[in-house]
């Protein structure tokens, strides 16, 4: 079974947590991937730095900017994280813009993927229609699990659509916003989280964007399974050496 | 083989709808909407009107003859210079501002980059009453300081893009954010046939107008609606789009589509997309692009803002690679030869982009009897200090 549909079965509230590769410094990856397991976080967002990412707010973007300029490549990442499974056992999911994978062969890129042991793929630009009809085949037979956002402007129609080609996580987009926009879960929002928990989907949802501290974490996680933070840790590395990553994610969970 | 679009929003194999899902239902909004909206003969009246009476339409095909004389060829210009705001941008700004409206719209934003396209839109909102947010790189807001003081006068908000190289590309960047932020009650006012469908065909469906006088005008003048050569300048594409629209499918009508080489096609500074592009993903759509070996997007390099893209829209990435459409590249120097050159033998002084497409004229070999009509995409009053610059005016 994919480590991540594994991870899934586990009866907690599983935090995830996203960082873009390349950032702060190039050869920073498996550093940052192996503190994160140590500090108890149950899945890793492997961000794949893109020079024009149209979903992430100014946080992500700049550490994408930087993780460039340090001379970041999909080849170099994917050397970086060859040997990766002798240490690391938790799901680890690339997540990144189509164009790269484009230019790196998509089935050559879920090639790889399996070779180095990555569990999903979260690509925010591929069209849900795009996936199903050129690429599912492909990403199957690397056994790749392909993760879909949905928003709260998202029909119940489509989210049931989206929820039947799923086959580990929903990634729940918190509000109509870029990644590291907003401060707190008002009512809106934990309406929306609990609409969604009534649909009684098959696939849990994991809940990302605006998630940065344990208040917001825990509200996020009330109706649903898991919630993953990006702009807040980004923030934290900025500020503090790789061996502090365990204070962020205790400032998180405890 | 077919050149327009097909109903799943491609142009053969380039267009379709490469957004994040946090765009997917204002997109398909106006998917499921455009064709029917347009087709409404109270949207076709209004639209027209104001074409009309506001904008100056028909622009007039004007025959030069000192120029033609020169090259030895019958030369037409068609005149969007002539178009209230001073291009031909105002065409698809006036279709979208009433688009915008019928879906109960309340808030625009749009990107510009020499600030044609969002002066456009600044005058459409304050025309509708509108508010109105144009965003814009910063190094271009210090380039073009007249059109960004034209937007503000217009009541409209010009947001600096601070993200990447902060010119066109990451003012579009920029667009798309807020449009993911403000989902419900915004409307985004693209400028080029670029983006994710349906923006290329309902853009090209708004600057269509300039081909569809094309034909009758020449008719009037030569008997035919047919030229031998239709010419027009490519950025992103959208007066490129106008210009060959209604003669896409007639391929008695030579189409040539020109590119800004820059500082020269290899010289590293260039926006020559189809020579220096690959297929890839940019803005939203599958189309041509330059861009690294790593599928990063790259900067590209113009005199001329309103080229300084890199990426071609879906419909010009088909036209270059079924080969329904000619190619040619233009420099720098180049194309502000050609600019004095049309104000001096006729009087126009033109756009910095239109002097691209009248270089071609040095370039391409046309026979006397030939019909050349060349898309004069927009007035050089903009461009008067780049031309004040290069020529030491």
């Amino acid at each position: 079974m994919n480590r991540i549909n594994q991870k899934l079965k586990k009866d907690k509230k599983l935090l995830s947590i996203y960082f873009s590769a390349g950032y702060p410094n190039l050869n920073d990856s498996v550093s940052i991937i192996q503190n994160l397991e140590k500090s108890g976080v149950d899945m890793i967002e492997i961000g794949l730095p893109f020079s024009d990412p149209l979903a992430d707010g100014p946080t992500i973007q700049a550490s994408s900017t930087q993780a460039l300029k340090n001379g970041m490549t999909t080849e170099i990442l994917f050397n970086q994280l060859k040997d990766i499974r002798n240490t690391v056992s938790i799901p680890l999911i690339i997540m990144g813009y189509f164009n790269p994978m484009l230019q790196y062969g998509v089935e050559a890129f879920c090639k790889k993927c399996q070779d180095i042991g990555i569990d999903g793929l979260i690509i925010p630009d591929l069209p849900v229609d795009v996936y199903n009809e050129q690429y599912k085949a492909t990403f199957e037979k690397y056994g790749l699990i392909n993760v879909f956002l949905i928003t709260p402007q998202t029909s119940n129609e489509r989210i049931n659509f989206i929820d039947s080609i799923s086959e580990g996580f929903i990634y729940m987009v918190s509000s109509a916003s870029v990644t590291g926009s907003s401060s707190g879960f008002g009512n809106e929002q934990t309406a929306y989280f609990k609409r969604i928990a009534d649909m009684n989907l098959k696939n849990p949802q994991i809940v990302g964007f605006g998630i940065s501290n344990n208040e917001t974490f825990t509200q996020a996680t009330q109706f649903a399974k898991g919630a993953i933070i990006g702009s807040a840790f980004i923030k934290h590395l900025l500020n503090n050496p790789i061996h502090k990553i365990k204070d962020f994610v205790n400032s998180i969970k405890y | 083989m077919t050149y327009n679009i097909d109903d799943k929003g491609y142009y053969g194999e380039f267009g379709g709808a490469y957004i994040p899902e946090m765009l997917y239902p204002n997109v398909e909004e106006l998917r499921q909407n455009y064709l029917k909206v347009m087709a409404e003969p109270s949207f076709k009246k209004e639209f027209d009107q104001l074409l009309k009476d506001y904008v100056g339409r028909p622009s007039p095909l004007y025959f030069a003859k000192r120029l033609s004389n020169k090259y030895k060829t019958k030369i037409y210009l068609k005149r969007e210079d002539l178009n209230h705001t001073g291009a031909h941008k105002i065409n698809n700004t006036i279709g979208q501002i009433l688009m915008a409206q019928r879906l109960g719209k309340t808030r625009i934003i749009a990107e510009t980059g020499a600030g044609q396209h969002g002066v456009a839109t600044a005058t459409v909102c304050a025309l509708m009453g509108l508010k109105c947010i144009v965003y814009m790189g910063e190094i271009d807001i210090a380039r073009q300081a007249p059109n960004v003081a034209r937007m503000k006068m217009l009541g409209a908000e010009v947001r600096p893009a601070l993200s990447g190289s902060r010119t066109l590309k990451d003012a579009t960047n920029e667009a798309i954010r807020d449009w993911i932020n403000n989902p419900v009650n915004t409307h985004y006012i693209i400028g080029s046939v670029v983006g994710p469908h349906p923006y290329p065909d309902m853009v090209a469906r708004f600057q269509a107008i300039v081909s569809e006088e094309i034909q009758w005008q020449l008719n009037e003048k030569e008997g035919t609606t047919k030229p031998d050569y239709v010419v027009a300048c490519v950025g992103g594409g959208s007066n490129a789009a106008g210009a060959f629209y209604h003669y896409l499918d007639d391929t008695d009508v030579k189409l040539i589509a020109v590119e800004a080489a820059g500082k020269g096609i290899h010289s590293g500074e260039s926006a020559a997309t189809s020579v220096l592009g690959r297929e890839g993903i940019i803005h939203g759509s599958k189309t041509l692009l330059m861009q690294t070996n790593d599928g990063q997007i790259t900067e590209p390099y113009s005199i001329s803002a309103g080229l300084d893209y890199p990426g071609v829209g879906p419909m010009h990435a088909h036209l270059y690679t079924s080969g329904r459409a000619e190619f040619l590249s233009i420099t720098d120097d180049e194309a502000m030869k050609s600019g004095l050159e049309l104000s001096q033998l006729e009087g126009i002084i033109p756009a910095i982009e239109s002097s691209h497409a009248l270089a071609i004229l040095e370039q391409k070999k046309f026979n006397a009897d030939d019909i050349v009509v060349i898309n004069l995409s927009g007035r050089g009053d903009k461009d008067l200090q780049n031309y004040i610059d290069y020529f030491k005016l």
